[in-house]
């Protein structure tokens, strides 16, 4: 078979007019083709596979010329059961679904699963200061690689190529303290109900503070790069508009909504984990365009590391603090640490209930296998991710397993926009305006 | 065993020493059979035969105390010009959370007065959740809507029932466009058929999905895994306790 005939395509004809297969350097047939029938509107299916649709997206653009005059997304096609298959495990295995949602944020995407599991079981007062601080660290140090992505994809997809590599490059940084602290690069399941899995190893802090010096170098060549680059601002200015009125309406958080000069964040607005300690800013701007964003998200990326720096301050002075709740029903049995063949046993544990404690062992098992139960009842904990505003409606039936558990991804709410921030521009533009979005499939389709 | 209460002759004696009555009322949705709920293979605890409601907080009585109060003024106000003084069923407060039940027919002109009314301006929809209840008669479907108010702060739960029976609701995207694929989602994981909705479509799942999978009836699928000689149920099948 020919490599220019796609098989699932189906016929060339169809009512709506002739049906082109677009492989790649073949613009010419088509504009042929289109020229024998006088024909200017167009129906481009663009996706779910292509690299500037930020994962598996599926546009489909209706275009007079390059002009987009509708503009509709197809999602779905990430869609896992996430949820779903949470009803199946107990509350704590709950954190190793949630987090594997938007990848790209996976502390965020635990953290408010944990927030409304802990606010049912009623213990937000008694999670360990040090628990605390240490889920601020991880979600900034997360915000920042988060921001990274978004700036490097973005800027790769208006072939800003050095944008994408040095994005990546700090990115990888960030990364590294993360498989530091949790052991793993992304997919973490670090933050607990009742703190946070493992305290933090030795020698983290010192990488910290040396990325926290790395960065604050690094993160200028983004401004230097960018900020009044001609033709990245040429790009992105006046691109992919949406004033505060469509946010709201469209239900617009996070940096789309700060650009629009709505200085709405709510780690300053409801605080959380005791944002309220931080010394920092909630950075806006005010053209409600792609640029806009780009720039509220660099200038957060400032934010973050001074969150991050004072974070660190602290940690150094709370040295052996616990990390989970001290309610027995709820921790989790031992502080596994991670021995010499690497595996995440705490042999003084194993020689408790081996040894000496049979109701050691019963208690070990049964909170292990059956879990704990959370009361009935149902909350929603909204946090501020990188994307807008992440909540998770956590409902409970008493039980030992999460009745429901809703997740309100800002990107599946943000990607709305699509329509409303690409008709009527030019074609190329569309691509701009959902980078500003900044969707990730796997938070749209769960 | 006697059907009969206990006699309690210290409480007639002494009407002082009557328990103080339960602060919040509560709700029953269903109960748990035996001591860990599991299912196909026998309780050995010994409390086999163990039956417990699964409660719900129930409805909170006035005051509620802070805004809450405010906020239900403000509506019973605003509905009321709409012709909707029924529309709140019945509030409950639970972990510092406000829930309105408000009754299907009314959800349009509850919406628009939490969205209009300068008392209550709550500017932002965080999106539709639906929940499945199999064991709440008459009420199994629920659409749960959170608020947010930025120019007051606030945060308010706004929850809708219906019967499975007849799944039908109103839309509120004409009042909060952001509801457009939330409401679709919750179409396609409940089949909560929102009316008025300007395309309900399937959005998470193949157009030519069967069944709405996030119900309590749907199961989760999955394949017995082997490995090593053993097998290993799918998920939805393995003991379990709950």
């Amino acid at each position: 078979m020919s490599t220019d005939q796609d098989i699932y395509a189906g016929a060339s004809e169809t009512t709506d007019g002739k049906v082109f297969t677009v492989t790649g350097q073949d613009w010419d047939s088509i504009a042929q083709g289109l020229a024998e029938d006088g024909e200017e509107r167009i129906v481009v299916n663009m996706g779910p596979q292509h690299p500037s649709t930020h994962g598996v997206l599926r546009l489909i653009l209706e275009l007079e010329g390059e002009t987009v005059t509708e503009a509709r997304c197809g999602i779905g096609y990430l869609h896992t059961g996430i949820e779903k298959n949470m009803e199946y495990r107990s509350w704590v295995q709950g954190v190793t679904f949630c987090t594997r949602m938007d990848y790209l944020s996976p502390f965020f995407n635990e953290m408010t699963y944990v927030l409304g599991v802990e606010k049912l079981l009623d213990i937000e007062d008694q999670i360990p200061e040090k628990a605390e601080v240490m889920r601020v660290l991880l979600m900034e140090l997360n915000r920042i690689s988060s921001h990274l992505v978004c700036i490097a994809t973005g800027g790769m997809e208006i072939g800003a190529l050095t944008v994408m590599t040095i994005g990546f490059r700090e990115r990888e940084l960030v990364l590294d303290l993360f498989e530091l602290i949790t052991g793993l690069r992304m997919n973490h399941a670090f933050i607990r109900p009742g703190g946070v899995a493992q305290d933090l190893p030795p020698g983290a802090l010192d990488e910290i503070r040396a990325f926290i010096a790395l960065m604050k170098k690094r993160l200028p060549e983004y401004a230097a790069l960018c900020n009044a680059n001609p033709i990245f601002k040429g790009r992105l200015v006046d691109v992919g508009v949406l004033d505060l009125e469509g946010c709201l309406a469209l239900g617009l958080t996070g940096p789309p909504l700060r650009a629009a000069g709505y200085p709405w964040d709510l780690r300053k607005t409801q605080p959380y984990s005791g944002y309220e300690t931080y010394d920092f800013d909630v950075q806006t701007w005010d053209t409600a365009d792609s640029y806009g964003r780009f720039r509220v998200r660099l200038a957060e990326m400032w934010e973050s590391l001074k969150i991050i720096e004072q974070a660190a301050e602290r940690l150094a002075k709370m040295e052996g603090a616990p990390v989970m709740v001290a309610d027995k029903k709820v921790a989790w049995p031992s502080q596994l640490s991670i021995g010499s063949d690497g595996m995440g046993n705490s042999l003084d544990h194993i020689r408790h209930i081996m040894g000496e404690s049979m109701e050691g062992l019963i208690h070990h098992f049964k909170l292990v296998t059956e879990g704990f139960r959370v009361p009935a009842g149902q909350a929603y904990v909204p946090i501020e991710s990188p994307r807008g505003e992440l909540g998770a409606h956590v409902v409970s039936d008493g039980g030992t397993r999460p009745f429901r558990a809703h997740f309100r991804d800002p990107s599946f709410t943000n990607l709305q926009a699509t329509s409303v921030m690409s008709e009527g521009g030019m074609v190329a533009d569309v691509i701009v305006a959902i980078a500003s979005i900044d969707p990730v499939m796997g938070g749209v389709d769960r | 065993m006697s059907d009969k209460t206990p006699e309690q002759p210290a409480v007639d004696q002494s009407p002082e020493n009557v328990p103080a009555p339960v602060g919040q009322s509560v709700h029953q949705v269903g109960e748990r059979q035996g001591m860990f709920g599991v299912s196909g293979t026998g309780d050995t605890s010994g409390y086999g035969g163990l039956t417990s409601a699964i409660l719900y907080p129930g409805p909170a009585q006035r005051p509620y105390g802070g805004w809450y109060d405010d906020v239900a003024d403000a509506l019973t106000a605003a509905t009321l010009g709409a012709g909707a003084q029924h529309a709140v069923e019945s509030v409950v407060i639970h972990r510092g959370e406000i829930t309105f039940h408000v009754r299907r027919e009314d959800i349009v002109a509850v919406m628009r007065a939490l969205r209009d009314d300068p008392a209550l301006r709550f500017e932002l929809c965080s999106g539709v959740s639906g929940v499945h209840y199999p064991d709440d008669a008459g009420r199994e479907l629920h659409a749960v809507y959170h608020l947010l108010s930025m120019t007051h702060n606030r945060r308010i739960r706004v929850e809708v029932s219906v019967p499975d029976a007849d799944p039908h609701l109103p839309s509120t995207v004409a009042i909060y466009p952001t509801n457009d694929w939330h409401e679709r989602e919750t179409y396609d994981m409940f089949g909560l058929i929102f009316d008025g909705h300007p395309a309900l479509t399937r959005i998470l799942m193949p157009d030519d999905w069967p069944g709405h999978p996030q119900r309590k009836d749907y199961p989760l699928g999955g394949i017995p895994v082997e490995y090593k000689g053993g097998t290993i149920p799918p998920p939805d099948q393995r003991r379990s306790y709950n």
